[in-house]
């Protein structure tokens, strides 16, 4: 009795280890006309709502794009692998996507954080794949002289920093106006929050205004004190760099309590989404947040994957009501710029309906040229902003939109607006960029 | 029959003090040895080097530490994360500022410093016990993230606070490859192990098993509490110190200092709990069951149910699942897979007979 219980689970064992084993070994090479693409998704802890809404957002793109005769006929396919958005185990997924079930090697990753993007960020030359950080990341590897393989097409964080203090300088009057002002720097103390720093204090400097850094310890679902000691310090302005729904919604409704106005409060684009701003009710009316990839369901592309992908039954959200919100439209842009790499890739190197290898997708994304023409083709007309890519330039537009929550729903209230001293942020980035190239023994290619 | 005993003639001293006292056991040790230098290099996937063993490894080796200080000495510590971040910045640093040292030099020396480092957080341990002291370690964890974060120097002023770990060159040689990496790894590993083993089973060890037993008891013995009790903290956060900045020059490759966070901490208390408390073996078994096994239940499920079920919902499985496995298995073998393995072992003994 006890020897066949024992035989049956030896078996069981055997057929789970086999099943696992089997996963990690290659499948024989199929037709030409597929492209594999990895996607690393963290659908669990504490950025569990922004993984699901953005990683969403670009599978359903691809299943759109498949739909629709794929990118020159060529099908897109994708494996997932959960990173639980710890560098750990996003070492670990870049390992195991880096090569896909049809015997390809993935073009591009995208970790949706930043500590996932500093830990694979060396391995990105080596492999040869292309680290496509969207709105996240390293700032400085927007020289693209010294990163060739890193890309931020939608702008980083000190272009953004950039912006609100531009928000803050216009509600205000006018540069001059802010000489005196106070702003608090509200932030999680890890390298997200602190990263437009740099950049905040150069401007603070320059525009003789009262920077204020106030540090909130992960995961910050207590900000007691931290608004306590803004009440005492009296801000005309709080910038608030937070990251998770839990800490995001709590600093809404703390300032509510401490009777900080909430249209005095600019969120960061990772900050203010749906998500965050729904828990907070009444609390989050009033706050301005910034948008690199705008929600709403205005955009023809957005209502096209509805009908075309959710009318198949084949949305990848658990929520279609998610459709148009911040993350699933950052998503959405995300996807569109590695198939607009891909396009750009398949035209250079003439392999036009053929996959493309990692040097060839890198030229290709870096080629691309969002004009707003082709964003009106893309049915993004409105959703994202113009720009270009280039070899020594890898940052996007730099152009953002403020939208402020109404309770409901985000009403933008300015057009695409970019830092107000662009030269002084490229300087900021080329000086870090070049200490790096400098410690690691470098040299930075030559642009032309 | 295989596994016994009988038949093992000892005729000297040295033979008698042995490491590992039975035949079958030194060769199951040098099969074991064989086949991690000189067949998995050379047959196992870059996947499997670099995503699989190298980070089991590096954890094994804090593992260690951990069982150290809690397994044999019975200090309870949840300090160890902390160390690792001390280990890890210390390597960093050594190598960034000392022109021309050596890897090996430098990870030593860094363990030397997270050393320092635990012996001063290793004091409330005179005066405390138990959860009190875990608490108190608690102290030192956050403390030495705090200080990383806080003071710029130690992240070489990166505007984002997070560093790039050097190559590790040896002798002229850059270790790049997989392999090379997991090799050296296993190198300190191997050594580091055969110290604890040794220390386990020699007067340190049993120092510390009395301290863990019955310190009141081992004081009237005329054992130093105050060394011994240091002594464990010191030689835990070496351990832990080596471990970390081996993980983070081999795996992370970049780290910030919340990547050594309390979460950190939990998880490697667990290994050494899930692993077995006061053996070496555990804090392998440990490691791996912690660090791999939802690695492994990810892979099971995307291959089993690939796009049919919802990506989200696999990932909450997977947590799901993981938590009730560690529950049974808690509930099953309270002391440990090391203690299954010594099940198995007693059983090998009585083989072909049951009973």
């Amino acid at each position: 009795m006890k020897q066949m219980e024992l035989w049956q689970r030896g078996r069981a064992m055997a057929a789970a280890l086999g099943l696992a084993a089997a996963t990690l070994l290659p499948v024989a090479a199929t037709a030409q006309e597929e492209q594999y693409m990895a996607v690393p998704s963290s659908r669990v802890g504490p950025y569990s709502a922004m993984g699901t809404g953005y990683y969403g957002g670009i599978i359903d793109y691809m299943t759109y794009v498949n739909m629709t005769g794929g990118v020159n006929g060529v099908k897109l396919t994708w494996s997932e692998c959960e990173t639980e958005y710890k560098a750990d185990r996003t070492v670990e997924c870049f390992q195991r996507l880096l090569t896909g079930p049809n015997g390809q090697k993935m073009v591009v990753f995208d970790t949706l954080g930043t500590p996932g993007a500093y830990a694979v960020i060396n391995e990105m030359a080596k492999n040869e794949v292309v680290l496509a950080q969207y709105g996240y990341g390293r700032t400085d590897a927007a020289d693209g002289t010294v990163w060739p393989w890193v890309f931020n097409a939608a702008s980083h964080y000190w272009d953004q920093i950039a912006v609100q203090m531009d928000f803050m300088a216009k509600t205000e009057g006018g540069i001059e106006a802010m000489r005196g002002k106070k702003v608090v720097h509200l932030h999680i103390d890890s390298a997200f929050g602190r990263e437009p720093l740099p950049a905040m204090r150069k401007i603070a400097e320059e525009w003789g205004v009262d920077l204020v850094e106030i540090p909130v310890a992960p995961p910050g679902l207590e900000q007691q004190s931290q608004w306590l000691q803004i009440r005492r310090e009296q801000p005309d302005w709080v910038t608030f760099w937070g990251a998770g729904s839990g800490m995001n919604s709590t600093a809404m409704t703390t300032a509510a309590r401490v009777g900080f106005p909430r249209e005095k409060m600019i969120y960061v684009t990772f900050g203010g989404a749906e998500e965050d701003m729904i828990p907070a009710g009444d609390a989050a009316i009033g706050t301005n947040v910034v948008a690199n990839a705008v929600p709403g369901k205005t955009y023809p592309l957005v209502q096209e994957i509805e009908k075309v992908v959710y009318g198949a039954g084949a949305g990848n959200l658990a929520n279609p009501e998610r459709i148009g919100t911040v993350y699933w439209n950052r998503g959405l842009g995300a996807a569109v710029m590695w198939v607009e790499g891909l396009r750009n890739a398949q035209a250079i190197h003439n392999k036009v309906g053929k996959a493309v290898t990692g040097p060839e997708f890198r030229d290709g994304y870096e080629a691309i040229k969002m004009t707003p023409e082709r964003l009106k083709e893309l049915g993004v007309e409105g959703m994202l902003a113009p720009f270009e890519l280039s070899c020594s330039k890898h940052d996007g537009a730099g152009l953002f939109k403020v939208m402020k929550w109404d309770g409901k729903q985000f009403q933008i209230t300015t057009d695409w607006v970019g830092a107000p001293d662009p030269e002084l942020i490229r300087t900021m980035i080329k000086e870090s960029a070049a200490k790096f190239a400098a410690e690691n023994n470098m040299t930075p290619r030559t642009c032309p | 029959m295989l596994y016994r005993q009988a038949g093992t003639f000892k005729t000297s001293y040295a033979q008698d003090q042995r490491l590992l006292p039975l035949r079958q056991d030194r060769t199951m040790m040098v099969a074991l040895l064989l086949l991690a230098f000189a067949v998995i290099p050379f047959s196992a996937s870059a996947y499997w080097l670099s995503a699989i063993l190298i980070p089991w490894l590096a954890l094994s080796v804090v593992a260690m530490g951990q069982n150290i200080l809690m397994g044999y000495a019975g200090q309870l510590s949840l300090g160890s994360a902390g160390f690792m971040a001390a280990g890890a910045f210390a390597c960093y640093n050594l190598m960034l500022r000392v022109d021309g040292l050596p890897f090996v030099v430098a990870v030593l020396l860094s363990g030397l410093i997270a050393a320092a480092i635990g012996i001063v957080f290793g004091l409330p341990s005179l005066r405390v016990r138990g959860l009190y002291l875990a608490v108190a370690t608690l102290a030192s964890q956050f403390f030495i993230v705090w200080v990383i974060d806080k003071f710029g120097w130690f992240k070489n002023y990166d505007t984002s606070g997070i560093i790039t770990t050097q190559d590790i060159v040896m002798f002229g040689h850059i270790f790049a490859s997989p392999a090379e990496t997991y090799l050296v790894v296993l190198t300190f590993v191997v050594a580091l192990t055969w110290l604890a083993m040794n220390m386990a089973k020699g007067s340190v060890g049993r120092n510390w098993q009395a301290v863990r037993d019955m310190d009141v008891a081992a004081e009237v013995m005329g054992l130093s509490l105050l060394r011994t009790k240091l002594q464990a903290f010191a030689i835990s956060s070496f351990y832990c110190g080596v471990g970390g900045a081996l993980f983070a020059f081999t795996y992370l490759k970049s780290v910030e200092p919340a990547a050594f966070d309390i979460n950190l901490s939990f998880r490697i208390l667990f290994m050494v709990i899930i692993g077995g408390l006061g053996t070496i073996l555990g804090s392998f078994l440990g490691a791996g069951f912690i660090l791999l096994f939802p690695v492994f239940l990810n892979i099971l499920f995307h291959a089993i149910f690939g796009k049919a079920v919802d990506a989200t919902i696999t990932s909450a499985l997977e947590q799901v699942i993981f938590g009730v496995l560690i529950i049974l298995f808690m509930i099953y073998e309270p002391l440990g897979m090391a203690k299954l393995w010594q099940n198995f072992l007693d059983r090998m003994r009585r083989w072909p007979f049951r009973r």
